[in-house]
């Protein structure tokens, strides 16, 4: 028997309540993930990856959000509604969050060095001295240049690519076992990019810390990802290790998304295949597959009934009805790498 | 090869300030031949939309020429000369939400340009806005709806109707799917590509996506602090880059495929792009550069043709 996983989340449902009516964002969602392993959750915009985490991590709006239904442990410890795990919040202490916009967890009247101590203080019952100087140890160790001098400047004073170090830093300052990462790259250069993801692994090596990293790049997922799950209109479609995804992918949606991105390879001037219409309406999701619609593989059935999780392999599975074992249609050209003559 | 539209020694600068000017845009000699590709990739701040504004009289001039089709425009455009070339070059915006009036319908967008730029009548305008609907894949009753109704996507084909209904020949096109999802940029770059086929045009299309301007561009330029570093065949240029910045830009790219990534070292770039304020004389990418050699911290590089190869470079490495 395993331990159980650091984070497991089952059955995550997640819905709004608006004018027209109530949007169900999230529809089932199960993922885990371990120390040291990152999990990256990868999906077009709208399909609930972001508030699959901020529910997590009691970050949405109750109402206009509601938990409808589902569990989050950490280390076996429910969390979902609570946050706390003997009184104590995880949120800042067992469990660290960057966003995609920096200023949402930043405080533009307090010094970067201040906002970084506060939670040592508050999880960690620094002193504010040891916290100070905690905090300058913090942001030299995120490569912030003269971070004695930078500690005591306030936001407006750092730039974009600066402003995620000093988000990183004091993510993690408490030495997070789980540090979730929403999009935290997105808005910044690729250059910028690459430092502060190999910034994440750098950080993921010395502490064994587990991430959760939300993306809509698959350059990104490849880069950093040892597990991928693709969400869909609220659900996860797909789930696998990083090359189950990239090379033996098993959903025509994750196959989609791959061939409408540009390839460099220089033997090949592929064409970029768009994925025709849009994610469903989540007022009223579809009662089959989500992507039957858009989908060129449908079948009668799919329009109808949800598809289950199908196995492809160790800890790869598709909620694609192609998959079932009397399935006439083959899933092969789902493979099209190795159609198109990888290695060849 | 006679360009379409070249720009000689180009520069654009702001002044914020006493004694303090933003070099936004620095000495940038740049040619497009007709029906060509050109695109133009650097980091943030690095001059690209300024340099697209300039060229297309949208921003005065600090200095340099523009030449459409051998004619150098003048430095200050006169509303004639504003209504005759927006028929020529025209511009698509990288913001789908920002770009468009949220006050005036869809078709009063789309239409606009013919309104203000043409004598035809009420009827003749609406007749081609219902047909450019369809031709970027909207339909004609579209036309009475307001931009808050439509997704990113719907909304950059808005955008490109806008400039395509005018028919010009050179479209600088700044960033034109960087807000929109992955599968929907794949529909507005194809997009693109009809229209560039069936209209004949020549496009200077501007993006911080490597890839995606690999795949799009027959050239490409490369764009640092305001000054271009390197200029080539699209390919070339992404497979074996011959400027450090370049290198490293390229380096920086994720693929999306896990084994390349596994097998390449790290070859990130240190530190920032410095502020393009009051910038020292010698190689602008200097302080970040590897590479950098004494020479470098006083002579500015000249971007020159290197010898056996289609290809321009400013570095002190290959002079
Ligand atoms: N406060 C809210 N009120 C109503 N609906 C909401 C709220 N927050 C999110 N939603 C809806 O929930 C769905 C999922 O949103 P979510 O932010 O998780 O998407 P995402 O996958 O993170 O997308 P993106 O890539 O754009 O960040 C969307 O349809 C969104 O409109
Ligand atoms: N109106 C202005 N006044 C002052 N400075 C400006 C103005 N417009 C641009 N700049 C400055 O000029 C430089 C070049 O800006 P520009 O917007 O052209 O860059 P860019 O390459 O298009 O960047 P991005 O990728 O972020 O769009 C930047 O330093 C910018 O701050
Ligand atoms: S279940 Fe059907 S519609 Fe859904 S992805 Fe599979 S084949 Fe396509
Ligand atoms: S001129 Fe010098 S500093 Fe500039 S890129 Fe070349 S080697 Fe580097
Ligand atoms: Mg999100
Ligand atoms: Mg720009």
């Amino acid at each position: 028997m395993t331990a159980a996983p650091l984070l497991q989340v089952e059955d995550l449902h997640v819905e709004f309540s608006t004018h027209g009516g109530i949007v169900q964002a999230v529809r089932g969602v199960n993922f885990s993930v371990d120390s040291n392993c990152t999990l990256a959750i990868v999906g077009e915009s709208g399909c609930g990856k972001s508030v699959s985490v901020q529910s997590i991590m009691g970050l949405i709006p109750i109402p206009p959000g509601r938990i409808s239904a589902g569990s989050a442990r950490l280390r076996g410890r429910e969390i979902l509604g609570s946050n706390l795990i003997d009184g104590r919040d995880v949120r800042g202490s067992e469990i660290g969050m960057i966003f995609q916009d920096p200023m949402t967890s930043l405080n533009p009247t307090m010094t970067i060095g201040a906002q970084i101590a506060e939670p040592l203080q508050v999880h960690r019952c620094y002193g504010a001295g040891r916290a100070r100087e905690e905090a300058i140890r913090l942001l030299d160790s995120c490569r912030i240049p003269e971070a004695r001098k930078r500690a005591g400047q306030y936001p407006f004073e750092f730039s974009g690519g600066m402003l995620q170090r000093a988000m990183i830093a004091m993510a993690i300052s408490c030495k997070p076992a789980l540090l979730i990462a929403d999009e935290p790259t997105t808005a910044l250069d690729v250059t910028i990019q690459s430092q502060i993801l190999d910034l994440m692994l750098d950080l993921q090596r010395e502490t064994g810390m587990a991430i959760i990293l939300i993306t809509h790049d698959l350059g990104v997922v490849a880069r950093m990802a040892d597990e991928v799950a693709v969400m869909y209109a609220g659900k996860i479609v797909e789930h696998g290790s990083v090359d189950d995804i990239f090379y033996r992918s098993a959903h025509p949606y994750t196959c989609g998304l791959r061939s409408a991105m540009p390839v460099n390879d220089r033997s090949r001037q592929a064409e970029l295949k768009p994925i025709e219409g849009r994610p469903p309406d989540l007022f009223s999701p579809p009662p089959g597959c989500g992507y039957a619609p858009r989908c060129p593989h449908a079948m009668n059935l799919c329009e109808r009934e949800h598809p289950p999780e199908f196995t492809s392999g160790v800890g790869h599975y598709s909620r694609c009805w192609l998959h079932h074992e009397m399935s006439r249609q083959r899933p092969r050209e789902l493979h099209f790498r190795a159609a198109a003559g990888e290695g060849a | 090869m006679s360009a379409l539209v070249e720009t000689i020694g180009l520069t654009r600068y702001f002044e914020i300030g006493r004694d303090q000017r933003v070099h936004a845009v620095e000495d940038v000699s740049l040619a497009v031949a007709p029906r060509e590709i050109v695109g133009l990739v650097g980091e943030s701040g690095s001059g690209k939309s300024t340099f697209g504004k300039t060229l297309l009289g949208l921003y005065r001039k600090t200095a340099g020429t523009v030449r459409y089709r051998g004619e150098t425009l003048p430095d200050r455009y006169t509303p004639a000369d504003f209504r005759r070339l927006s028929r020529k070059m025209q511009m698509i915006f990288q913001d789908p939400y920002s770009s468009l009036n949220p006050r005036m319908t869809v078709g009063e967008i789309i239409g606009e340009g013919l309104r203000l730029h043409t004598d035809l009548s009420k009827k003749e305008v609406n007749g081609r806005v219902s047909s450019w609907l369809d031709q970027v894949g909207l339909s004609g009753d579209h036309a009475s709806r307001y931009p808050h109704e439509f997704s990113g996507g719907q909304r950059q084909r808005i955008g490109i109707a806008r400039a395509m209904i005018l028919e010009p020949e050179f479209v600088v096109c700044d960033e034109p799917v960087s807000a929109l999802d992955v599968s929907v940029q794949a529909q507005v770059i194809n997009l693109l590509a009809e229209l560039k086929e069936s209209l004949g045009l020549t496009l200077l299309f501007i993006a911080h996506d490597l890839s995606m301007v690999r795949h799009v561009s027959d050239r490409m330029a490369v764009m640092y602090l305001g000054s271009l570093v390197e200029v080539g065949a699209a390919d070339e240029v992404y497979f074996e880059p011959k400027h450090p910045y370049t290198e490293l830009l390229v380096g920086s790219n994720p693929e999306p495929d896990p084994e390349i990534e596994r097998k390449r070292a790290s070859a990130t770039i240190q530190g920032e792009i410095p502020s393009p304020v009051n910038i020292p004389p010698g190689c602008r990418f200097a302080g970040r550069c590897p590479k950098v050699m004494d020479v470098c911290r006083g002579v500015t590089p000249e971007l020159i043709p290197l010898r056996d190869d289609d290809r321009l470079v400013a570095c002190h490495l290959y002079t």
